[in-house]
């Protein structure tokens, strides 16, 4: 008999569930996937087939803080409630609407909306209004290509996003905390961004709910409010939509809300932040450090005025 | 037992219970309990301390006033001292472990940011309360003087709340209970209409009829 020993194999090592289920779809994927592996960094890409070159490779801040430290209001405004209370999310079903100006509106099931996307890996630094902030390897889908897929129209200029509203899942919603549902918006343009991500997952694994399972948007060059969670709506608008803490308080959050140390919030400096695990402030970057990609999308703007 | 043996033994019990918030902060710093932001952690526990025990202490004349008790007030000072002594070690964290001393940015701070302005004049108004709390104090500035020195409590305590009212974003709940809570203690210094102030317990009642 011949016995061999078992070789390891790191989490991270395993083929995405939905890659190796639906095999024509990676066939189909091989050459995209194969042009981006091409342009990332050999050590990177060996290490997971699916990470883009937009990845950081600062070190990565732990699952425990990723998962136990979160502002999502929906279930509680302490940022340790979330991780308690959020057990009673329910992600199974979970459709989204996608409505307003495009030629292919509907509702569909989550599967499916994500089915003809390839899933990647991309760690994103994520910067907290409050001045703390993250690296996090998000697993998802770029937005841009999703959205070509409702065909926009020519007069969609915006698009709207909103977090599911049920106070029986969310016992965050009984109080009026905020303005419920949460609601959050990007400029077309924005959300077209290779940077803008969808995300369903973190560290290799479904999103806990706590992070905004089953789908939410992560807007790295943006406050982490942004970045809205639980995603039911999608519309595209003619007009700037609405985004709840703008609504809330409208001197201290804007509709913009990029990361910027020059423009103070009332409530914290911005120029230096706290990244969770360190013990040292560090400077704040512009875009959070992801100037270079997105700071022409602003060209002419005066970003104090549109903070 | 002996008056002054109670009283010794409750000064302790009380000195004990004010270590206690103290102590189960540094407990969870060992033990890595105080979650992903510790920094954050520790200076909100000690701030929340520090005015849960200058409410405590503002509860100790209406509660004699109400019941009579006269054990509490021997107590009032040492819950003052510990009140100022959690606001010192709240202060510190900012000062000293949040910003590491940037006096640049926390002057900016102080100057821009309601929350820190009003936190940074409680904690200045509090120092001479700290420092007249000797009896030595008290014999030297004459207890009328010592008495409206110490007055500055009330606003004081008025401008802890509004302190954490401006820090907190959305959820007011716990500043207004902190608020409701300050209000009732200073409506019950009161005196209810028709009623006084009787020695020896310094407690309300009726005012007799030609009194």
């Amino acid at each position: 008999m011949l016995i061999r020993p078992r070789p390891f194999l790191a989490e991270r090592e395993v083929t995405d569930q939905a890659l190796y289920l639906d095999r024509r779809r990676f066939l189909a994927n091989t050459a995209t996937l194969a042009a981006t592996v091409l342009t990332t960094r050999a050590g990177l890409a060996a290490e997971s087939p699916l990470r883009t070159p937009f990845s950081t490779d600062e070190e990565r801040t732990p699952w425990d803080s990723v998962t136990s430290y979160n502002n999502f209001y929906e279930f509680g405004t302490d940022k340790a409630d979330p991780a308690r209370t959020a057990g009673t999310l329910r992600v199974t079903p979970w459709a989204v609407a996608v409505e307003g100006e495009c030629r292919k509106p509907g509702t569909i099931a989550l599967e499916d909306l994500l089915a003809p996307s390839l899933i990647e890996e991309r760690i994103y630094r994520l910067r907290c209004v409050e001045g703390w902030s993250m690296v996090i390897p998000w697993r998802g889908v770029a937005l841009a290509a999703l959205l070509d897929r409702f065909e926009p129209t020519a007069q969609a200029k915006f698009v709207g996003f909103q977090t599911l509203h049920d106070p029986f899942q969310m016992p965050g919603q009984r109080r009026p905390v905020l303005a419920w549902p949460y609601v959050e918006g990007l400029r077309l343009d924005e959300a077209m961004h290779p940077l803008t991500f969808l995300a369903t997952g973190l560290y290799g694994r479904d999103l806990p709910a706590q992070n905004g399972a089953p789908l939410r948007l992560v807007v790295p060059w943006k406050y982490g409010f942004k970045s809205i969670k639980s995603i039911v709506r999608i519309r595209f608008t003619r007009e700037q939509p609405p985004t709840s803490w703008n609504l809330s308080a409208p001197s201290e959050y804007g509709f913009y809300s990029n990361v910027n140390p020059d423009v103070d919030h009332p409530r914290w400096s911005q120029k230096t932040e706290r990244r969770i695990g360190e013990f040292r402030r560090r400077k704040t970057l512009p875009f959070n450090g992801y100037a270079e990609q997105v700071a022409s999308l602003y060209t002419g703007l005066d970003l104090r005025k549109d903070f | 037992m002996v008056p002054a043996t109670r009283l010794r033994i409750l000064k302790s019990a009380v000195f004990i219970l004010c270590l206690l918030p103290a102590a189960n902060l540094i407990w969870l710093a060992v033990n890595n309990g105080l979650g992903a932001n510790p920094i954050e952690a520790v200076t909100r526990g000690l701030g929340d301390w520090a005015l849960r025990l200058l409410l405590v202490t503002l509860a100790v004349t209406p509660l004699r006033r109400l019941s009579g008790w006269t054990w509490p007030a021997p107590l009032r000072r040492m819950l003052g001292l510990f009140a100022f002594t959690y606001v010192v070690l709240h202060l510190s964290m900012y000062l000293g472990v949040d910003q590491l001393f940037d006096w640049e940015t926390i002057w900016a701070d102080v100057l821009k940011r309601r929350y820190i302005t009003i936190g940074m004049l409680t904690f200045v108004l509090l120092v001479p309360l700290a420092v007249t709390s000797t009896k030595a104090m008290i014999r030297r500035l004459g207890g009328r003087r010592w008495q409206r020195l110490h007055r500055l409590v009330y606003p004081i305590a008025a401008l802890a709340v509004l302190h954490y009212y401006l820090m907190v974003k959305a959820d007011i709940r716990l500043p207004l209970i902190h608020g409701a809570i300050l209000a009732l203690l200073l409506v019950l210094r009161l005196p209810p209409r028709g009623w006084v102030c009787l020695p020896p317990q310094g407690r309300w009642s009726l005012r007799r009829p030609g009194a």
